[in-house]
């Protein structure tokens, strides 16, 4: 078995004891059971969840993932000073951590949807949510372990990991809106997909509401959207943008740990 | 060109550090580390805090990446893929575990790492009493039961070469004597051993060598004999006390060839570099120590 594998599976076994997991596991499965039971059913707490999904599950993933780097950073050093070579045990570390905070949202909010015929009614919004929750949470991952790289200091990572949640799921809103209200007499189609494209949060927010054939709500901007977002490629696109949401921080981060000194 | 690696029999493997440097941004923590640790000797780095004895320990295991310089151990270079840390046990300082790990899960998962199949050395286990808490995850363990668990993985590889970090920082009596009795048993089978402590009572009865670090520099390197007698010291400490409080060379502009300076080790071969003189003229109640490059 290679050394990252190795890594990965005593991490996965540490992490299956950690309250931090269930706990956020369990906070999924009653938000879930809480919204589809006092929602109206599931076509109504659907865009309820996708709200909690794109909120919480980024804020999550990288305070867990930044405190993770920060906490285990001795036992890092403990593991290089064996015969481990760095790029494997950062993949072991990355994937120990990923995995289970994934599966920690796909068994909190997927047994809820489940459970309450969700996933029969909507199974395509439903699995859409799915996909966007995880790769939100692999992309909010890398970003947590390259912030805990580059920032010796644990306060000042974990207060910047803050602005950083707080930037991309509510501050970066806020600046597109004034913009598309500063605009708003010239033609602002292409210019908001490429601002959604810039924000892993807003990649996964569109294409859960497009799901839900939500759109409507959204007048003719909306249904640029649902044109480019409702098609296959367009879904292929979104998911392109999570995915080197993920890829691009994680890279950075194993670059900059393959040269930290510990 | 990189010599091949020695291979190990039982013996140590000699550690060869040659001018070195680390900087953490503009702060120059080791300026020109030239020194070796020799197989079946124990030698104590000690220094003042951030005098770069961590640094360097660090360095040896390839956890800081020196700015200029090389190290080898038994003729090999470390590399990314951590081959050379086969040879190597480390004790770091004061280590935090994984909370809910146990210290068999602990143990195995290195083993695993290590891909090693063969007899672990438990002694320290036994000797330090560490038997019944095998099963107990680290975040039930005192810091003092961690830090025995520090010593036993330490130990636990029959490495060739013993790199600790204050390996008695938190350690009752009775470990820490179980533990320095590990170390001199180490030492007589020819192991190498570096060690760093600020329990000077610990190296008086342990170090067969001393490497004195000031500001990122050896400032003196020799037996722990002659380091007493040419401070005119009666204790490491006083000998310390005397190197710690003596005036820099760079204030002094004290050289090879100065009047009054006294060589004291090494007229040939590699030890021309690293030999040490006393400048006793320059200051008749505190004696100062020093590297000649």
């Amino acid at each position: 078995m290679n050394t990252a594998l190795k890594v990965f599976r005593y991490q996965v076994r540490d992490l299956a004891r950690s309250r931090a997991i269930a706990g956020y596991a369990a906070f999924l499965l009653l938000a879930t059971a809480g919204l589809l039971h006092f929602g109206g059913g599931p076509a109504r707490a659907l865009p309820s969840l996708a709200t909690v999904v794109v909120l919480v599950v980024p804020l999550v993933s990288l305070l867990v993932s930044t405190s993770f780097v920060y906490h285990g950073n001795d036992f890092i050093e403990l593991l290089l000073a064996h015969p481990v070579g760095r790029r494997p045990l950062f993949a072991g570390m990355y994937l120990g951590l990923a995995l289970p905070l994934a599966a920690a949202f796909v068994l909190g909010a997927g047994i809820p949807l489940a459970v309450g015929g969700a996933l029969a009614s909507h199974a395509g919004a439903v699995a859409l949510l799915g996909v966007a929750g995880v790769l939100l949470t692999t992309a909010f991952t890398s970003l947590g372990f390259l912030v805990a790289l580059r920032v010796r200091e644990a306060a000042s990572g974990l207060g910047l990991a803050l602005v950083l949640w707080l930037g991309r799921a509510v501050i970066y809103d806020g600046g597109v809106l004034l913009g598309a209200y500063g605009w708003a007499a010239y033609p602002l189609e292409v210019p908001m997909l490429v601002s959604m494209a810039l924000n892993p949060v807003d990649v996964a927010r569109v294409l859960v509401v497009m799901a839900l054939d939500a759109s409507a709500m959204m007048g003719y901007t909306g249904a640029v959207f649902q044109d480019f977002f409702g098609g296959p490629v367009g879904v292929a696109l979104a998911l392109a943008c999570l995915g080197a949401w993920t890829l691009l921080p994680g890279l950075a981060a194993r670059y900059t740990f393959v040269r930290k000194d510990f | 060109m990189t010599e091949p690696l020695a291979p190990y029999g039982g013996a140590g493997l000699a550690i060869a550090v040659r001018d070195l440097a680390k900087s953490f941004g503009t702060r120059r923590v080791l300026d020109g580390v030239d020194v070796d640790f020799a197989p079946g000797a124990v030698t104590a780095l000690l220094g003042p805090n951030g005098a770069g004895k961590t640094t360097l320990l660090k360095a040896l295991l390839g956890l800081v990446r020196p700015s200029a310089g090389s190290l080898r151990i038994g003729g090999a270079e470390p590399d990314d893929a951590g081959g050379l840390r086969r040879l190597v046990g480390y004790m770091p300082q004061l280590p935090h575990f994984p909370p809910h790990m146990t210290v068999r899960e602990l143990a195995s998962m290195l083993d695993d790492l290590r891909d090693f199949d063969g007899h672990p050395d438990e002694e320290l286990v036994d000797a330090l009493g560490l038997r019944g808490e095998l099963d107990q995850p680290f975040r039930t363990l005192s810091g003092g039961t961690r830090q025995k668990v520090n010593a036993a993985l330490a130990f636990r590889y029959d490495a060739p070469v013993l790199v600790l970090d204050e390996p008695t920082a938190g350690l009752d009596p009775a470990a820490s004597l179980a533990l320095k009795e590990k170390i001199r048993r180490c030492r007589a089978e020819g192991r190498t051993v570096v060690v760093t402590s600020h329990n000077l009572g610990d190296l008086d009865t342990m170090a067969d060598a001393v490497v004195f670090l000031l500001d990122g520099r050896v400032r003196f390197h020799g037996s722990l004999a002659d380091l007493l007698a040419e401070t005119r010291s009666d204790t490491l400490e006083e000998a310390i006390a005397a190197i710690t409080s003596g005036p820099s060379p760079a204030s002094t502009g004290a050289s090879r060839g100065d009047a009054g300076g006294v060589t004291a080790e090494g007229t040939g071969d590699g030890d021309a570099e690293r030999r040490r003189r006393t400048d006793r003229d320059a200051s008749p109640e505190r004696p100062r120590v020093e590297i000649v490059r």
